[in-house]
């Protein structure tokens, strides 16, 4: 059974230690709030809502009216914003040195052969690797048909009304804030304790530690309490600046709490299992990029899980990071709490799995 | 005398490599035993068998009457222990390590009185990452002490320390022995295992070479008293053909004489007078136990506990580990 008087007394060395060394404190509360402001200003300012109309480049080498109402057309679906180019350049190398992937060329006689229902043929240039170029093709594939119907005089016999299913329209940084959130909650503890336990490892400290008392669980458990409060202060700081520099829009419930306690004994527990693998500092480091890189890249930190391919959406879900960032983000935005509910016990069983795994698999003296 | 620990016909091995291989010994209560060898002899390998960090893969050990091993627990509620190169939370200070240590134990200390024990007063509320090595090793020292401790480990305590640091610690470790605590040592350095101890064993390749009292050792090992003359071959030629003394000659021109009886003296004398050859210094000498060491191990060491001109041989001691 633990020991509440030596988990206290641990709690108490490392927690002084970790104020003192004033880098862990900078770690923990002032670089979630700089990483906030950093990305915050990437994706918000640069980005806008992250649901803006693309850029395409237009060459429009037809002199006459309908090319004009052409061009007004695709500019008035609002998810293309055109940008002309003079006809005195190629347009694939004008696309070449702007480093855009998408344009659109009108031909010479595209309003009188219009007119005259002639065919006539509107070049698309994309790029097959670019996600915008999919939506300038649709877009503009519309456009013509829209075109071609009109010009037979017939309307529409299927017509399409487009609605939300949540009253909140969500921009980017709504995103960003649980996912930069998550990405905390997974680096701090996950990083020092896995580079702490190769370190403690080298200098013989676990080996000293077990000429005490103190058994693993303790020592894991005093681990766990304090990153989860070193959370539990720079959770509000993160969402201040999301909110009061960004305008970010999220929910603040109890629902968070779960989150805010599971996710750092997950990791914490995580990073000391993880830390069984080596015990040089310099092999740490490779560790943590092997465990870290996927979840930092797959779990949804910068983009929600719904934009990936399903392949990925999937493979990710094997990742203990993206139940908390998909719990967050159904507190945080969705406002699901049956969502959120499904995560928290999901996220309960795998880091009493951790947990266990760690106390018992992490070896302080050796056969 | 009641016996702190025993040790009977232990083997470890690392591989191929015979770390500990069949070492039997035991430890008075009361007693300084110092465990003394170069490095990769075993020692420490030993000791941490004994504190209940490695498992033992033959032979039996009993330390206060607890298997270590398998009765850790409650054996390192018994046992104070200062690890090779010992290391401590480089934020924290003595003092806070003490009372953290406190704690664990579930011991209600004076704090104070444990620094002032191991001469660590002055530096109670400094961080230990700014002691010095000797404060550092104190630290160490006064850690072992918080749950009083009836037996302690020491290993190599001093190792890297200088002199001034090296003699606080000894000051330190009398104090303890005067206070009845059983210490193990292990060292390198000879002259502290000869000034502190009251058994050591020698330790090489893995097993005991020797244990006893210093003066048993050198009396068991040694060459006893001789007189050495510097002259030349010829004249050591002259007195073993004159004398009935046991006379040597090395070739860096020493002529080095048994002296079984003080008149065996006299008649080398005698007989150097007689010869009418050259002869220089002479003096009387008696081996110590550098001298017997360097027998037994075959070699001298160095600072750092490794023998001399090892790494120009295949020896495989120097693949042991420590």
């Amino acid at each position: 059974m633990p020991n509440a008087k030596r988990i206290i007394a641990d709690l108490r060395l490392y927690a002084r230690g970790d104020i003192r060394a004033k880098t862990y404190v900078y770690n923990t509360l002032l670089a979630p709030v700089f990483m906030m402001l950093a990305f915050g200003a990437i994706f918000s300012f640069f980005s806008g809502s992250g649901s803006g109309p693309v850029n395409v480049y237009l060459q429009n080498r037809d002199s006459g009216q309908i090319s004009t109402r052409f061009i007004d057309a695709l500019n008035s679906t609002g998810t293309l914003r055109v940008i002309l180019v003079s006809t005195s350049e190629n347009l694939t190398q004008y696309l070449s040195a702007q480093s855009a992937p998408d344009g659109v060329v009108i031909p010479v006689d595209f309003s009188s052969n219009y007119e005259a229902a002639e065919p006539v043929n509107v070049t698309v240039y994309g790029n097959p690797s670019s996600s915008s170029s999919a939506i300038v093709g649709a877009t503009v594939s519309g456009v013509i048909n829209a075109f071609n119907l009109g010009r037979y005089g017939g309307s529409p016999i299927i017509s399409m009304s487009q609605t939300t299913f949540n009253p909140e329209v969500h921009k980017y940084i709504d995103f960003l804030v649980p996912g930069l959130f998550g990405m905390c909650i997974l680096l701090g503890p996950m990083q020092t304790l896995l580079l702490t336990s190769s370190e403690y490892k080298k200098a013989k400290l676990f080996k000293q530690l077990s000429l005490t008392p103190i058994t693993k669980t303790e020592w894991l458990v005093s681990k766990a309490i304090w990153y989860t409060f070193m959370t539990a202060l720079s959770f509000p700081l993160m969402v201040a600046v999301g909110i009061i520099l960004f305008g970010a829009h999220i929910l603040l419930t109890v629902w968070l709490i779960p989150f805010l306690i599971l996710g750092p004994i997950l990791f914490t527990s995580f990073g000391m299992l993880a830390g069984t693998l080596t015990k040089d500092p310099g092999a740490a480091s490779g560790v943590f990029m092997i465990t870290v890189l996927p979840m930092l890249l797959l779990s949804g930190v910068f983009y929600p899980l719904a934009s990936m391919p399903l392949c990925l959406q999937y493979a990710a879900h094997v990742l203990p990071l993206t139940y908390v960032i998909e719990g967050l983000n159904a507190v945080m935005i969705y406002n699901n709490y049956t969502l959120a509910a499904i995560d928290i016990a999901v996220l309960a069983m795998i880091t009493l799995i951790f947990f266990v795994a760690a106390a018992r698999l992490f070896n302080w003296r050796e056969d | 005398m009641a016996t702190a620990v025993e040790v009977s016909s232990v083997r470890k091995t690392y591989g191929s490599i015979n770390a500990v291989d069949g070492v039997s010994f035991l430890v008075e209560k009361g007693e300084i035993f110092a465990v003394l060898g170069p490095n990769g002899a075993g020692k420490t390998t030993l000791i941490e068998m004994l504190e209940g960090l490695r498992k033992a893969e033959q032979g039996t050990m009993k330390v206060l009457g607890l298997d270590p091993w398998r009765e850790s627990d409650l054996l390192h509620k018994r046992v104070g222990v200062v690890p090779q190169g010992f290391t401590f939370f480089g934020k924290a200070t003595p003092r806070e390590a003490v009372e953290y240590y406190a704690d664990l134990f579930g011991m209600d200390v004076n704090v104070d009185e444990i620094l002032r024990e191991v001469l660590l007063e002055d530096a109670a509320d400094m961080l230990f990452e700014n002691l010095s090595g000797g404060q550092k090793q104190k630290v160490g020292v006064a850690l072992s002490l918080v749950n009083s401790a009836d037996l302690l480990f020491l290993d190599e305590p001093t190792t890297g320390l200088d002199p001034t640091a090296r003699r606080a610690i000894w000051d330190v470790i009398r104090s303890l022995k005067n206070k009845g605590k059983t210490i193990i040592l292990t060292t390198h350095y000879l002259d502290e295992a000869q000034q502190l101890s009251d058994r050591i064993t020698v330790m090489n390749h893995g097993q005991t070479v020797v244990i006893g009292t210093v003066d048993e050792i050198i009396a068991e090992h040694g060459s006893g008293e001789r007189l050495d003359i510097h002259g030349s071959e010829e004249l050591a030629a002259y007195i073993k053909a004159n004398t009935d003394l046991k006379v040597e000659y090395d070739d860096r021109g020493l002529i080095r004489i048994a002296l079984n009886h003080k008149t065996d003296a006299l008649a080398a004398l005698e007989a150097v007078k007689r010869s009418g050859l050259d002869w220089g210094e002479i003096h009387t000498h008696e081996d110590n136990l550098e001298d017997v060491f360097v027998k037994l191990v075959r070699g001298k060491m160095d600072e750092r506990g490794e023998i001399m001109g090892a790494h120009e041989t295949s020896d495989p001691s120097s693949q042991r580990r420590g």
